[in-house]
Protein backbone atom coordinates (compact mmCIF):
# COMPACT_ATOMS: atom_id res chain seq x y z
CA UNK A 1 0.00 0.00 0.00
CA UNK A 2 1.56 3.09 -1.31
CA UNK A 3 0.97 5.96 2.28
CA UNK A 4 0.66 9.13 -0.56
CA UNK A 5 -2.27 8.44 -2.53
CA UNK A 6 -2.96 10.65 -6.16
CA UNK A 7 -5.14 10.75 -8.65
CA UNK A 8 -8.26 12.31 -9.91
CA UNK A 9 -12.06 11.49 -8.30
CA UNK A 10 -14.36 9.62 -9.86
CA UNK A 11 -17.91 10.27 -8.11
CA UNK A 12 -21.07 8.06 -7.21
CA UNK A 13 -24.33 8.78 -5.25
CA UNK A 14 -25.83 6.41 -2.10
CA UNK A 15 -26.40 2.63 -1.68
CA UNK A 16 -23.53 1.85 -4.93
CA UNK A 17 -24.30 -2.02 -4.13
CA UNK A 18 -22.23 -5.20 -4.98
CA UNK A 19 -23.96 -5.72 -8.26
CA UNK A 20 -23.46 -2.93 -10.62
CA UNK A 21 -19.69 -3.05 -8.82
CA UNK A 22 -19.54 -6.79 -9.77
CA UNK A 23 -21.74 -8.10 -11.43
CA UNK A 24 -23.27 -12.19 -9.69
CA UNK A 25 -22.56 -13.52 -13.43
CA UNK A 26 -18.83 -13.26 -13.14
CA UNK A 27 -18.61 -14.07 -9.00
CA UNK A 28 -17.47 -17.84 -10.09
CA UNK A 29 -15.93 -17.79 -13.12
CA UNK A 30 -13.96 -14.86 -13.42
CA UNK A 31 -10.71 -15.40 -11.30
CA UNK A 32 -8.00 -13.14 -12.54
CA UNK A 33 -7.93 -10.17 -10.57
CA UNK A 34 -6.92 -8.38 -14.59
CA UNK A 35 -9.62 -9.56 -15.72
CA UNK A 36 -11.66 -8.46 -12.82
CA UNK A 37 -10.61 -4.90 -13.49
CA UNK A 38 -12.49 -5.02 -16.52
CA UNK A 39 -16.07 -5.40 -15.50
CA UNK A 40 -15.20 -2.99 -12.45
CA UNK A 41 -18.61 -0.46 -12.11
CA UNK A 42 -20.01 -2.05 -15.51
CA UNK A 43 -23.52 -1.29 -14.16
CA UNK A 44 -22.86 1.55 -12.75
CA UNK A 45 -20.01 3.34 -15.20
CA UNK A 46 -19.66 1.25 -17.75
CA UNK A 47 -16.68 3.98 -18.97
CA UNK A 48 -14.72 3.33 -15.66
CA UNK A 49 -12.68 0.59 -16.69
CA UNK A 50 -11.17 2.19 -19.70
CA UNK A 51 -10.99 5.51 -17.75
CA UNK A 52 -9.60 4.68 -14.33
CA UNK A 53 -6.23 5.20 -13.76
CA UNK A 54 -3.80 4.10 -10.92
CA UNK A 55 -4.31 6.50 -7.81
CA UNK A 56 -7.82 7.41 -8.72
CA UNK A 57 -10.26 7.70 -5.90
CA UNK A 58 -13.87 6.82 -5.48
CA UNK A 59 -15.86 9.54 -3.70
CA UNK A 60 -19.50 8.14 -3.02
CA UNK A 61 -22.50 9.01 -0.73
CA UNK A 62 -24.23 6.52 1.89
CA UNK A 63 -24.07 2.69 2.31
CA UNK A 64 -21.25 2.36 -0.72
CA UNK A 65 -21.14 -1.18 -1.31
CA UNK A 66 -24.05 -2.75 0.44
CA UNK A 67 -25.46 -6.10 -0.97
CA UNK A 68 -23.54 -9.32 -1.41
CA UNK A 69 -20.20 -10.38 0.71
CA UNK A 70 -18.28 -11.17 -2.67
CA UNK A 71 -14.92 -10.08 -2.33
CA UNK A 72 -14.54 -9.18 -5.42
CA UNK A 73 -16.42 -6.39 -5.79
CA UNK A 74 -13.01 -4.93 -3.69
CA UNK A 75 -10.30 -6.93 -5.74
CA UNK A 76 -11.77 -5.35 -9.39
CA UNK A 77 -11.68 -2.12 -7.87
CA UNK A 78 -7.85 -2.41 -6.55
CA UNK A 79 -7.15 -4.57 -9.51
CA UNK A 80 -8.32 -1.49 -11.78
CA UNK A 81 -6.26 0.36 -9.97
CA UNK A 82 -8.39 2.42 -7.47
CA UNK A 83 -6.06 3.80 -4.41
CA UNK A 84 -9.06 4.75 -1.75
CA UNK A 85 -12.90 4.97 -1.52
CA UNK A 86 -14.13 8.34 0.61
CA UNK A 87 -17.71 7.72 1.03
CA UNK A 88 -20.26 8.94 4.06
CA UNK A 89 -20.73 5.57 4.93
CA UNK A 90 -19.81 1.87 3.93
CA UNK A 91 -21.99 -1.48 4.08
CA UNK A 92 -19.96 -3.55 6.71
CA UNK A 93 -19.03 -6.67 4.60
CA UNK A 94 -17.48 -4.38 2.21
CA UNK A 95 -15.72 -2.48 4.70
CA UNK A 96 -14.20 -5.19 5.74
CA UNK A 97 -13.37 -6.59 2.34
CA UNK A 98 -11.43 -3.36 1.55
CA UNK A 99 -9.79 -3.50 4.20
CA UNK A 100 -8.70 -7.36 3.75
CA UNK A 101 -7.70 -6.22 0.10
CA UNK A 102 -5.25 -3.47 1.24
CA UNK A 103 -8.11 -0.80 0.30
CA UNK A 104 -8.13 2.15 2.71
CA UNK A 105 -11.95 2.74 2.89
CA UNK A 106 -12.53 5.98 4.24
CA UNK A 107 -15.49 7.60 5.89
CA UNK A 108 -15.88 11.54 5.40
CA UNK A 109 -19.07 13.34 4.77
CA UNK A 110 -17.78 16.78 4.81
CA UNK A 111 -15.58 15.70 1.98
CA UNK A 112 -18.11 13.83 -0.06
CA UNK A 113 -20.78 16.89 0.28
CA UNK A 114 -17.91 18.73 -1.44
CA UNK A 115 -16.10 16.74 -4.73
CA UNK A 116 -17.64 17.49 -8.14
CA UNK A 117 -16.09 14.72 -9.81
CA UNK A 118 -12.89 14.79 -11.81
CA UNK A 119 -11.23 17.06 -9.60
CA UNK A 120 -7.10 16.51 -8.21
CA UNK A 121 -6.94 14.81 -4.72
CA UNK A 122 -4.26 12.95 -2.72
CA UNK A 123 -4.38 11.20 0.32
CA UNK A 124 -1.91 10.82 2.85
CA UNK A 125 -2.76 7.86 5.14
CA UNK A 126 -0.07 8.55 7.83
CA UNK A 127 -1.15 11.84 8.24
CA UNK A 128 -4.89 11.18 7.88
CA UNK A 129 -5.62 14.06 5.70
CA UNK A 130 -7.11 14.50 2.28
CA UNK A 131 -6.13 17.07 -0.05
CA UNK A 132 -8.66 18.84 -2.48
CA UNK A 133 -8.34 22.26 -4.54
CA UNK A 134 -5.94 23.32 -1.58
CA UNK A 135 -8.45 22.89 1.00
CA UNK A 136 -7.80 19.87 3.83
CA UNK A 137 -9.44 17.53 5.23
CA UNK A 138 -8.65 15.26 8.34
CA UNK A 139 -10.53 11.91 8.75
CA UNK A 140 -9.96 10.52 12.12
CA UNK A 141 -7.02 7.50 12.17
CA UNK A 142 -7.78 3.62 11.16
CA UNK A 143 -7.50 1.58 14.09
CA UNK A 144 -3.89 0.13 14.70
CA UNK A 145 -5.03 -3.35 13.94
CA UNK A 146 -6.24 -1.79 10.66
CA UNK A 147 -3.71 -0.02 9.82
CA UNK A 148 -1.70 -3.13 10.20
CA UNK A 149 -3.69 -5.37 7.61
CA UNK A 150 -3.52 -2.15 5.13
CA UNK A 151 0.13 -1.64 5.77
CA UNK A 152 1.19 -5.48 4.85
CA UNK A 153 -0.92 -4.96 1.85
CA UNK A 154 -4.28 -6.71 2.70
CA UNK A 155 -5.12 -9.80 5.17
CA UNK A 156 -3.70 -12.60 3.38
CA UNK A 157 0.12 -10.74 3.18
CA UNK A 158 -1.05 -9.75 7.12
CA UNK A 159 -1.70 -13.51 7.98
CA UNK A 160 1.26 -15.09 5.95
CA UNK A 161 3.87 -12.69 7.79
CA UNK A 162 2.48 -13.17 11.51
CA UNK A 163 0.25 -16.13 11.65
CA UNK A 164 0.94 -18.77 9.59
CA UNK B 1 -23.75 -3.17 33.19
CA UNK B 2 -26.76 -4.94 31.57
CA UNK B 3 -25.77 -5.95 27.73
CA UNK B 4 -27.72 -6.53 24.33
CA UNK B 5 -27.58 -9.89 22.66
CA UNK B 6 -24.74 -9.22 20.73
CA UNK B 7 -22.57 -8.16 23.53
CA UNK B 8 -23.15 -11.23 25.22
CA UNK B 9 -23.02 -13.24 22.58
CA UNK B 10 -19.21 -12.17 21.70
CA UNK B 11 -18.61 -11.70 25.48
CA UNK B 12 -18.97 -15.65 25.75
CA UNK B 13 -16.57 -16.54 22.87
CA UNK B 14 -13.80 -14.67 24.16
CA UNK B 15 -14.33 -15.54 27.76
CA UNK B 16 -15.13 -12.13 29.69
CA UNK B 17 -18.23 -11.42 31.20
CA UNK B 18 -18.64 -8.11 29.38
CA UNK B 19 -17.73 -6.38 26.41
CA UNK B 20 -18.47 -2.72 25.30
CA UNK B 21 -19.97 -1.82 21.46
CA UNK B 22 -17.01 -0.70 19.29
CA UNK B 23 -14.86 -2.93 20.89
CA UNK B 24 -12.24 -5.62 18.66
CA UNK B 25 -12.45 -9.18 19.13
CA UNK B 26 -10.53 -12.00 18.05
CA UNK B 27 -12.35 -14.45 18.29
CA UNK B 28 -12.72 -18.45 17.39
CA UNK B 29 -16.16 -18.96 15.55
CA UNK B 30 -18.73 -22.18 16.28
CA UNK B 31 -19.15 -23.03 12.80
CA UNK B 32 -18.52 -21.43 9.25
CA UNK B 33 -20.26 -22.17 6.21
CA UNK B 34 -18.98 -21.27 2.35
CA UNK B 35 -21.22 -22.80 -0.79
CA UNK B 36 -19.21 -22.48 -4.45
CA UNK B 37 -16.77 -19.85 -3.32
CA UNK B 38 -15.39 -22.58 -1.55
CA UNK B 39 -12.66 -23.16 -4.58
CA UNK B 40 -11.62 -19.19 -4.29
CA UNK B 41 -11.18 -19.76 -0.93
CA UNK B 42 -9.41 -23.16 -0.61
CA UNK B 43 -6.82 -21.12 -3.10
CA UNK B 44 -6.67 -18.38 -1.08
CA UNK B 45 -5.99 -21.39 1.66
CA UNK B 46 -3.11 -23.00 0.10
CA UNK B 47 -1.50 -19.22 -1.04
CA UNK B 48 -1.46 -18.61 3.24
CA UNK B 49 1.35 -21.84 2.99
CA UNK B 50 -1.56 -23.61 5.53
CA UNK B 51 -1.82 -26.98 5.00
CA UNK B 52 -4.52 -28.34 6.73
CA UNK B 53 -7.75 -26.61 8.31
CA UNK B 54 -8.10 -25.49 11.48
CA UNK B 55 -10.54 -27.84 12.35
CA UNK B 56 -12.36 -29.55 9.81
CA UNK B 57 -15.98 -30.62 12.20
CA UNK B 58 -16.45 -27.04 12.05
CA UNK B 59 -16.46 -26.08 8.73
CA UNK B 60 -19.51 -26.49 6.60
CA UNK B 61 -19.51 -26.15 2.59
CA UNK B 62 -22.87 -26.80 0.69
CA UNK B 63 -22.38 -26.42 -3.02
CA UNK B 64 -25.77 -24.19 -4.33
CA UNK B 65 -25.17 -21.29 -6.41
CA UNK B 66 -24.61 -22.81 -9.60
CA UNK B 67 -26.12 -26.10 -9.44
CA UNK B 68 -25.59 -28.51 -11.59
CA UNK B 69 -22.82 -26.52 -13.13
CA UNK B 70 -24.12 -24.55 -16.26
CA UNK B 71 -21.13 -25.08 -17.50
CA UNK B 72 -17.60 -26.01 -17.60
CA UNK B 73 -15.82 -23.72 -15.59
CA UNK B 74 -18.95 -23.59 -13.08
CA UNK B 75 -17.94 -27.42 -13.48
CA UNK B 76 -14.12 -27.03 -12.81
CA UNK B 77 -15.09 -24.71 -9.87
CA UNK B 78 -17.47 -27.77 -7.88
CA UNK B 79 -14.48 -30.14 -8.84
CA UNK B 80 -12.05 -27.99 -7.13
CA UNK B 81 -14.16 -27.91 -4.30
CA UNK B 82 -14.67 -31.90 -4.09
CA UNK B 83 -10.95 -32.22 -4.33
CA UNK B 84 -10.27 -29.96 -1.61
CA UNK B 85 -13.19 -31.17 0.90
CA UNK B 86 -11.66 -34.95 0.21
CA UNK B 87 -8.01 -33.95 0.44
CA UNK B 88 -8.80 -32.07 4.08
CA UNK B 89 -11.35 -34.36 5.69
CA UNK B 90 -14.02 -32.30 5.54
CA UNK B 91 -17.07 -34.37 6.65
CA UNK B 92 -19.58 -31.72 6.32
CA UNK B 93 -19.85 -31.39 2.89
CA UNK B 94 -23.09 -30.89 1.23
CA UNK B 95 -22.92 -31.62 -2.75
CA UNK B 96 -25.32 -30.36 -5.76
CA UNK B 97 -28.17 -32.31 -4.29
CA UNK B 98 -29.20 -30.99 -1.06
CA UNK B 99 -30.25 -27.39 -1.81
CA UNK B 100 -29.16 -23.70 -0.80
CA UNK B 101 -26.66 -23.48 2.11
CA UNK B 102 -28.96 -21.43 4.82
CA UNK B 103 -31.62 -23.79 4.30
CA UNK B 104 -29.32 -27.13 4.80
CA UNK B 105 -26.90 -25.82 7.11
CA UNK B 106 -30.18 -24.90 9.16
CA UNK B 107 -32.19 -28.31 8.40
CA UNK B 108 -28.90 -30.03 9.79
CA UNK B 109 -29.17 -28.45 13.04
CA UNK B 110 -26.17 -26.44 12.82
CA UNK B 111 -27.71 -23.53 13.13
CA UNK B 112 -27.62 -23.53 17.18
CA UNK B 113 -29.19 -20.88 20.10
CA UNK B 114 -26.05 -18.99 21.17
CA UNK B 115 -23.46 -20.06 19.25
CA UNK B 116 -21.44 -17.77 16.70
CA UNK B 117 -21.99 -18.85 12.95
CA UNK B 118 -19.73 -16.69 10.71
CA UNK B 119 -20.13 -17.71 6.56
CA UNK B 120 -18.60 -16.15 3.30
CA UNK B 121 -22.11 -15.38 2.43
CA UNK B 122 -24.13 -12.28 3.37
CA UNK B 123 -27.49 -14.25 4.08
CA UNK B 124 -25.42 -15.62 6.62
CA UNK B 125 -27.67 -13.68 8.79
CA UNK B 126 -30.25 -16.43 8.86
CA UNK B 127 -29.56 -18.27 11.75
CA UNK B 128 -30.55 -15.16 13.90
CA UNK B 129 -33.88 -17.43 13.53
CA UNK B 130 -32.53 -19.90 15.94
CA UNK B 131 -30.89 -17.38 18.17
CA UNK B 132 -27.31 -18.01 17.05
CA UNK B 133 -25.03 -14.70 16.89
CA UNK B 134 -24.29 -15.35 12.55
CA UNK B 135 -22.44 -12.50 9.90
CA UNK B 136 -21.28 -12.83 6.88
CA UNK B 137 -17.48 -12.09 6.08
CA UNK B 138 -15.43 -11.73 2.89
CA UNK B 139 -13.79 -14.52 1.23
CA UNK B 140 -9.75 -14.17 2.36
CA UNK B 141 -11.41 -13.47 5.87
CA UNK B 142 -12.47 -17.07 5.32
CA UNK B 143 -9.25 -18.71 3.93
CA UNK B 144 -7.97 -16.94 7.19
CA UNK B 145 -10.50 -18.53 9.47
CA UNK B 146 -9.84 -21.64 7.67
CA UNK B 147 -5.54 -21.47 8.42
CA UNK B 148 -6.09 -19.83 11.69
CA UNK B 149 -9.51 -19.91 13.33
CA UNK B 150 -9.69 -16.83 14.08
CA UNK B 151 -10.93 -13.62 13.14
CA UNK B 152 -11.51 -9.78 14.30
CA UNK B 153 -14.69 -8.89 14.71
CA UNK B 154 -16.41 -5.08 16.68
CA UNK B 155 -18.47 -5.18 19.00
CA UNK B 156 -21.91 -3.77 17.52
CA UNK B 157 -24.34 -1.52 18.93
CA UNK B 158 -28.14 -2.97 18.82
CA UNK B 159 -31.51 -2.08 17.90
CA UNK B 160 -34.25 -3.52 19.09
CA UNK B 161 -37.46 -4.34 16.96
CA UNK B 162 -40.23 -4.79 18.65
CA UNK B 163 -43.34 -6.27 16.23
CA UNK B 164 -46.69 -6.19 18.15
CA UNK B 165 -50.21 -6.87 16.68
CA UNK B 166 -51.96 -9.81 14.47
CA UNK B 167 -51.03 -10.84 10.97
CA UNK B 168 -54.31 -9.58 8.65
CA UNK B 169 -55.26 -12.06 5.87
CA UNK B 170 -52.57 -12.25 3.29
CA UNK B 171 -49.96 -10.18 5.11
CA UNK B 172 -47.15 -12.55 5.99
CA UNK B 173 -42.93 -12.00 7.70
CA UNK B 174 -41.89 -11.24 3.73
CA UNK B 175 -44.36 -8.33 3.95
CA UNK B 176 -43.57 -7.02 7.84
CA UNK B 177 -39.63 -7.10 6.84
CA UNK B 178 -40.45 -5.47 3.63
CA UNK B 179 -41.89 -2.34 5.54
CA UNK B 180 -39.53 -2.33 8.34
CA UNK B 181 -36.84 -2.27 5.34
CA UNK B 182 -39.07 0.67 3.33
CA UNK B 183 -39.07 2.36 6.65
CA UNK B 184 -35.38 1.97 7.59
CA UNK B 185 -33.90 2.22 4.32
CA UNK B 186 -30.66 0.38 3.31
CA UNK B 187 -28.40 1.53 5.80
CA UNK B 188 -30.35 1.56 9.00
CA UNK B 189 -28.99 -0.72 10.54
CA UNK B 190 -25.59 -0.17 8.98
CA UNK B 191 -23.00 -2.47 11.62
CA UNK B 192 -25.44 -2.84 13.63
CA UNK B 193 -27.25 -5.85 15.52
CA UNK B 194 -30.78 -6.28 14.96
CA UNK B 195 -32.93 -7.69 17.71
CA UNK B 196 -36.87 -8.77 16.51
CA UNK B 197 -38.86 -8.98 19.50
CA UNK B 198 -42.75 -8.90 20.28
CA UNK B 199 -46.31 -10.56 20.01
CA UNK B 200 -45.93 -10.97 16.47
CA UNK B 201 -42.32 -12.33 16.44
CA UNK B 202 -43.07 -14.84 19.21
CA UNK B 203 -46.20 -16.07 17.10
CA UNK B 204 -44.05 -16.71 14.13
CA UNK B 205 -42.94 -19.97 13.66
CA UNK B 206 -39.30 -20.74 12.46
CA UNK B 207 -39.51 -20.41 9.26
CA UNK B 208 -40.90 -16.64 9.11
CA UNK B 209 -38.37 -15.46 11.44
CA UNK B 210 -35.73 -17.01 8.96
CA UNK B 211 -37.38 -14.52 6.39
CA UNK B 212 -36.72 -11.44 9.23
CA UNK B 213 -33.53 -12.48 9.59
CA UNK B 214 -32.48 -13.43 6.24
CA UNK B 215 -33.66 -9.62 5.30
CA UNK B 216 -31.59 -7.99 8.17
CA UNK B 217 -29.11 -7.90 5.74
CA UNK B 218 -31.14 -5.85 3.48
CA UNK B 219 -31.06 -2.93 5.80
CA UNK B 220 -27.16 -2.99 6.29
CA UNK B 221 -27.29 -5.54 9.40
CA UNK B 222 -24.67 -7.22 10.81
CA UNK B 223 -26.79 -9.55 12.16
CA UNK B 224 -30.57 -10.13 12.89
CA UNK B 225 -31.45 -12.17 16.07
CA UNK B 226 -34.83 -13.47 17.28
CA UNK B 227 -34.63 -15.31 20.85
CA UNK B 228 -35.06 -18.90 21.52
CA UNK B 229 -38.02 -20.35 22.78
CA UNK B 230 -39.65 -23.76 22.50
CA UNK B 231 -40.54 -23.36 19.10
CA UNK B 232 -36.52 -23.29 18.72
CA UNK B 233 -36.18 -26.18 20.44
CA UNK B 234 -38.74 -28.45 19.10
CA UNK B 235 -37.61 -27.58 16.29
CA UNK B 236 -33.92 -28.79 16.73
CA UNK B 237 -35.05 -32.07 18.82
CA UNK B 238 -33.15 -34.31 16.56
CA UNK B 239 -31.63 -32.32 14.33
CA UNK B 240 -29.29 -30.06 16.69
CA UNK B 241 -25.35 -30.86 15.68
CA UNK B 242 -24.45 -31.25 19.54
CA UNK B 243 -25.61 -28.92 22.53
CA UNK B 244 -25.93 -25.11 23.13
CA UNK B 245 -27.01 -22.55 25.56
CA UNK B 246 -29.19 -19.98 24.67
CA UNK B 247 -28.41 -16.46 25.24
CA UNK B 248 -30.93 -13.41 25.99
CA UNK B 249 -30.75 -9.87 25.86
CA UNK B 250 -30.81 -8.28 29.15
CA UNK B 251 -34.11 -6.50 29.95
CA UNK B 252 -32.61 -3.41 30.69
CA UNK B 253 -29.90 -3.32 27.73
CA UNK B 254 -28.55 -0.40 26.26
CA UNK B 255 -30.00 -0.11 22.59
CA UNK B 256 -28.77 2.60 19.93
CA UNK B 257 -32.79 2.95 18.95
CA UNK B 258 -35.89 1.20 19.85
CA UNK B 259 -38.67 0.97 17.16
CA UNK B 260 -42.48 -0.59 17.71
CA UNK B 261 -44.32 -1.64 14.57
CA UNK B 262 -47.64 -2.63 14.55
CA UNK B 263 -48.68 -4.95 11.84
CA UNK B 264 -52.68 -4.87 12.31
CA UNK B 265 -53.08 -2.85 9.54
CA UNK B 266 -50.42 -3.82 7.34
CA UNK B 267 -51.08 -4.62 3.33
CA UNK B 268 -49.41 -7.03 0.90
CA UNK B 269 -46.15 -5.01 0.40
CA UNK B 270 -43.41 -4.53 -2.80
CA UNK B 271 -40.02 -3.94 -3.42
CA UNK B 272 -39.68 -1.97 -6.68
CA UNK B 273 -36.48 -1.33 -8.74
CA UNK B 274 -34.05 -1.24 -8.24
CA UNK B 275 -33.37 -1.04 -4.49
CA UNK B 276 -34.57 -3.42 -1.81
CA UNK B 277 -35.55 -0.38 0.02
CA UNK B 278 -37.90 1.18 -2.49
CA UNK B 279 -41.06 -0.45 -0.76
CA UNK B 280 -44.74 -0.11 -2.06
CA UNK B 281 -48.30 -1.23 -0.38
CA UNK B 282 -48.96 -3.74 -3.21
CA UNK B 283 -52.05 -1.38 -4.00
CA UNK B 284 -49.70 0.66 -5.64
CA UNK B 285 -47.87 -1.36 -7.99
CA UNK B 286 -50.94 -3.45 -9.01
CA UNK B 287 -51.23 -3.86 -12.96
CA UNK B 288 -47.56 -3.81 -13.53
CA UNK B 289 -46.92 -6.99 -16.19
CA UNK B 290 -44.53 -10.10 -15.81
CA UNK B 291 -43.03 -11.93 -17.66
CA UNK B 292 -41.68 -13.81 -15.06
CA UNK B 293 -42.51 -15.07 -11.18
CA UNK B 294 -40.27 -16.69 -9.02
CA UNK B 295 -41.17 -18.48 -5.80
CA UNK B 296 -38.07 -19.62 -3.85
CA UNK B 297 -34.71 -19.05 -2.36
CA UNK B 298 -33.58 -18.76 1.18
CA UNK B 299 -35.85 -16.14 1.64
CA UNK B 300 -39.20 -17.83 0.80
CA UNK B 301 -38.49 -21.49 -0.87
CA UNK B 302 -39.81 -23.53 2.36
CA UNK B 303 -42.95 -25.73 2.14
CA UNK B 304 -44.83 -23.19 4.44
CA UNK B 305 -44.32 -21.13 1.27
CA UNK B 306 -45.05 -23.70 -1.23
CA UNK B 307 -48.56 -24.11 0.57
CA UNK B 308 -49.56 -20.73 0.24
CA UNK B 309 -48.78 -20.23 -3.07
CA UNK B 310 -50.65 -23.64 -3.55
CA UNK B 311 -53.77 -22.20 -1.82
CA UNK B 312 -54.02 -19.76 -4.33
CA UNK B 313 -53.14 -21.59 -7.66
CA UNK B 314 -55.27 -24.72 -7.09
CA UNK B 315 -57.40 -25.37 -9.57
CA UNK B 316 -56.13 -22.02 -11.30
CA UNK B 317 -53.60 -21.52 -14.48
CA UNK B 318 -50.62 -19.57 -15.25
CA UNK B 319 -51.44 -16.24 -17.12
CA UNK B 320 -50.25 -17.43 -20.77
CA UNK B 321 -47.76 -14.71 -20.70
CA UNK B 322 -46.08 -14.94 -17.73
CA UNK B 323 -43.46 -18.10 -16.50
CA UNK B 324 -43.73 -19.49 -13.05
CA UNK B 325 -40.40 -20.76 -11.64
CA UNK B 326 -40.15 -22.66 -8.39
CA UNK B 327 -37.39 -23.76 -6.26
CA UNK B 328 -37.69 -25.46 -2.79
CA UNK B 329 -35.32 -24.26 -0.70
CA UNK B 330 -34.06 -28.04 -0.39
CA UNK B 331 -34.54 -31.43 -1.45
CA UNK B 332 -36.07 -32.45 2.19
CA UNK B 333 -38.15 -29.76 1.34
CA UNK B 334 -38.88 -30.60 -2.10
CA UNK B 335 -39.78 -34.66 -0.85
CA UNK B 336 -41.99 -33.11 1.71
CA UNK B 337 -44.08 -30.80 -1.37
CA UNK B 338 -44.13 -34.01 -3.05
CA UNK B 339 -45.47 -35.78 -0.34
CA UNK B 340 -47.97 -33.06 1.01
CA UNK B 341 -49.39 -33.34 -3.02
CA UNK B 342 -48.34 -29.56 -3.13
CA UNK B 343 -45.67 -30.08 -6.23
CA UNK B 344 -49.03 -31.88 -7.86
CA UNK B 345 -50.83 -28.73 -7.72
CA UNK B 346 -47.94 -26.52 -8.53
CA UNK B 347 -47.12 -28.56 -11.76
CA UNK B 348 -50.84 -28.56 -12.81
CA UNK B 349 -51.24 -24.59 -12.72
CA UNK B 350 -48.19 -24.57 -14.94
CA UNK B 351 -45.76 -23.66 -13.04
CA UNK B 352 -41.51 -25.15 -13.81
CA UNK B 353 -40.48 -27.04 -10.99
CA UNK B 354 -36.96 -26.28 -10.39
CA UNK B 355 -34.27 -28.63 -8.66
CA UNK B 356 -33.07 -26.85 -5.07
CA UNK B 357 -30.68 -24.23 -5.25
CA UNK B 358 -30.34 -20.42 -5.63
CA UNK B 359 -31.36 -20.95 -9.32
CA UNK B 360 -31.76 -17.61 -10.69
CA UNK B 361 -31.34 -14.87 -7.63
CA UNK B 362 -28.04 -14.27 -8.55
CA UNK B 363 -28.13 -14.25 -12.03
CA UNK B 364 -25.66 -16.86 -12.80
CA UNK B 365 -27.75 -19.29 -14.06
CA UNK B 366 -31.38 -21.09 -15.46
CA UNK B 367 -34.09 -18.70 -15.13
CA UNK B 368 -32.43 -15.56 -15.82
CA UNK B 369 -33.95 -12.33 -17.59
CA UNK B 370 -33.95 -10.81 -20.95
CA UNK B 371 -33.55 -6.91 -21.48
CA UNK B 372 -36.78 -5.22 -21.22
CA UNK B 373 -38.41 -8.20 -19.09
CA UNK B 374 -40.12 -7.38 -15.33
CA UNK B 375 -39.79 -10.46 -13.11
CA UNK B 376 -41.55 -10.54 -9.67
CA UNK B 377 -39.52 -12.78 -7.20
CA UNK B 378 -39.58 -14.19 -3.51
CA UNK B 379 -35.70 -13.05 -3.09
CA UNK B 380 -34.20 -10.85 -0.89
CA UNK B 381 -32.78 -8.60 -3.85
CA UNK B 382 -33.40 -7.05 -7.09
CA UNK B 383 -30.55 -4.77 -7.75
CA UNK B 384 -29.86 -3.55 -10.79
CA UNK B 385 -28.24 -6.68 -12.61
CA UNK B 386 -29.09 -9.36 -10.03
CA UNK B 387 -30.92 -11.68 -12.06
CA UNK B 388 -28.25 -11.82 -15.18
CA UNK B 389 -29.82 -8.40 -16.80
CA UNK B 390 -29.33 -5.10 -16.27
CA UNK B 391 -32.25 -3.87 -18.40
CA UNK B 392 -34.32 -5.64 -16.73
CA UNK B 393 -36.61 -5.45 -13.64
CA UNK B 394 -36.72 -7.18 -10.56
CA UNK B 395 -39.88 -6.56 -8.16
CA UNK B 396 -39.68 -8.61 -4.46
CA UNK B 397 -42.68 -9.78 -2.69
CA UNK B 398 -44.40 -12.13 -0.27
CA UNK B 399 -45.33 -15.97 -1.94
CA UNK B 400 -48.73 -15.33 -1.76
CA UNK B 401 -48.73 -12.07 -4.01
CA UNK B 402 -46.24 -13.96 -6.60
CA UNK B 403 -48.53 -16.93 -6.52
CA UNK B 404 -51.62 -14.36 -7.19
CA UNK B 405 -49.56 -12.12 -9.57
CA UNK B 406 -48.82 -15.40 -11.67
CA UNK B 407 -51.96 -16.22 -12.00
CA UNK B 408 -52.78 -12.37 -13.60
CA UNK B 409 -49.91 -11.68 -15.29
CA UNK B 410 -49.63 -8.99 -13.72
CA UNK B 411 -48.67 -7.54 -9.82
CA UNK B 412 -51.32 -8.57 -7.86
CA UNK B 413 -52.74 -7.82 -4.40
CA UNK B 414 -53.31 -11.56 -3.16
CA UNK B 415 -55.99 -10.65 -0.63
CA UNK B 416 -58.32 -10.67 -4.32
CA UNK B 417 -58.44 -14.62 -3.88
CA UNK B 418 -59.30 -16.31 -1.40
CA UNK B 419 -57.77 -14.44 2.07
CA UNK B 420 -55.45 -17.41 4.36
CA UNK B 421 -54.58 -15.99 7.43
CA UNK B 422 -50.94 -16.73 8.45
CA UNK B 423 -52.53 -19.54 11.67
CA UNK B 424 -53.01 -21.42 9.12
CA UNK B 425 -49.49 -21.98 8.40
CA UNK B 426 -47.66 -25.14 9.15
CA UNK B 427 -43.74 -25.56 10.30
S1 LIG C 1 -30.87 -17.97 -2.75
FE1 LIG C 1 -30.07 -16.01 -3.46
S2 LIG C 1 -29.77 -14.78 -1.62
FE2 LIG C 1 -30.01 -16.92 -0.97
S3 LIG C 1 -27.92 -17.74 -0.81
FE3 LIG C 1 -28.68 -18.19 -2.88
S4 LIG C 1 -27.98 -16.45 -4.15
FE4 LIG C 1 -27.83 -15.81 -2.00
Amino acid sequence: MKKIIRGKVFKYGDDVNTDVIFPGKYTYTVKDPKEMAKYALENLDPDFAQKVERGDVIVAGKNFGCGSSREQAATCLVSAGVGAIVAISFSRIFYRNTINQGLPAIVLPELVRVVQGGEKIEIDLDAHRITLRDSNFDFPPFPQFVMGILRDGGLLPHIRRRYV
Amino acid sequence: MSQTFAQKALAKKVGRKEVTPGEILTLSPDRVLSHDNSADISEKFSSLGAEKVWDREKIVIVLDHCVPAADSRYATNHTIIRDFVKSQGITNFYDINWGICHQVFSEEGFALPGSLILGADSHTTTYGAFGAFSAGIGRSEMAGIWATGQIWLRVPESIRINIEGSFPPGVYSKDVILYIIGDLRADGALYQSVEFAGEAVRKMGISERMVLCNMAAEMGAKNGVVESDDKTENWLKGKAKGGYEPIYADPDARYARVLSYNISDLNPQVACPHTVDNVRSVEEVEGKSLNQVLIGTCTNGRIDDLQIATRILRGKRVADETRLLVFPASWKIYKEALKRGVIEVLVESGALIMNPGCGPCLGAHEGALAPGEVCLSTANRNFRGRMGCKEAEVYLASPATAAASAVEGRITDPRRFRPQNLTEKSN
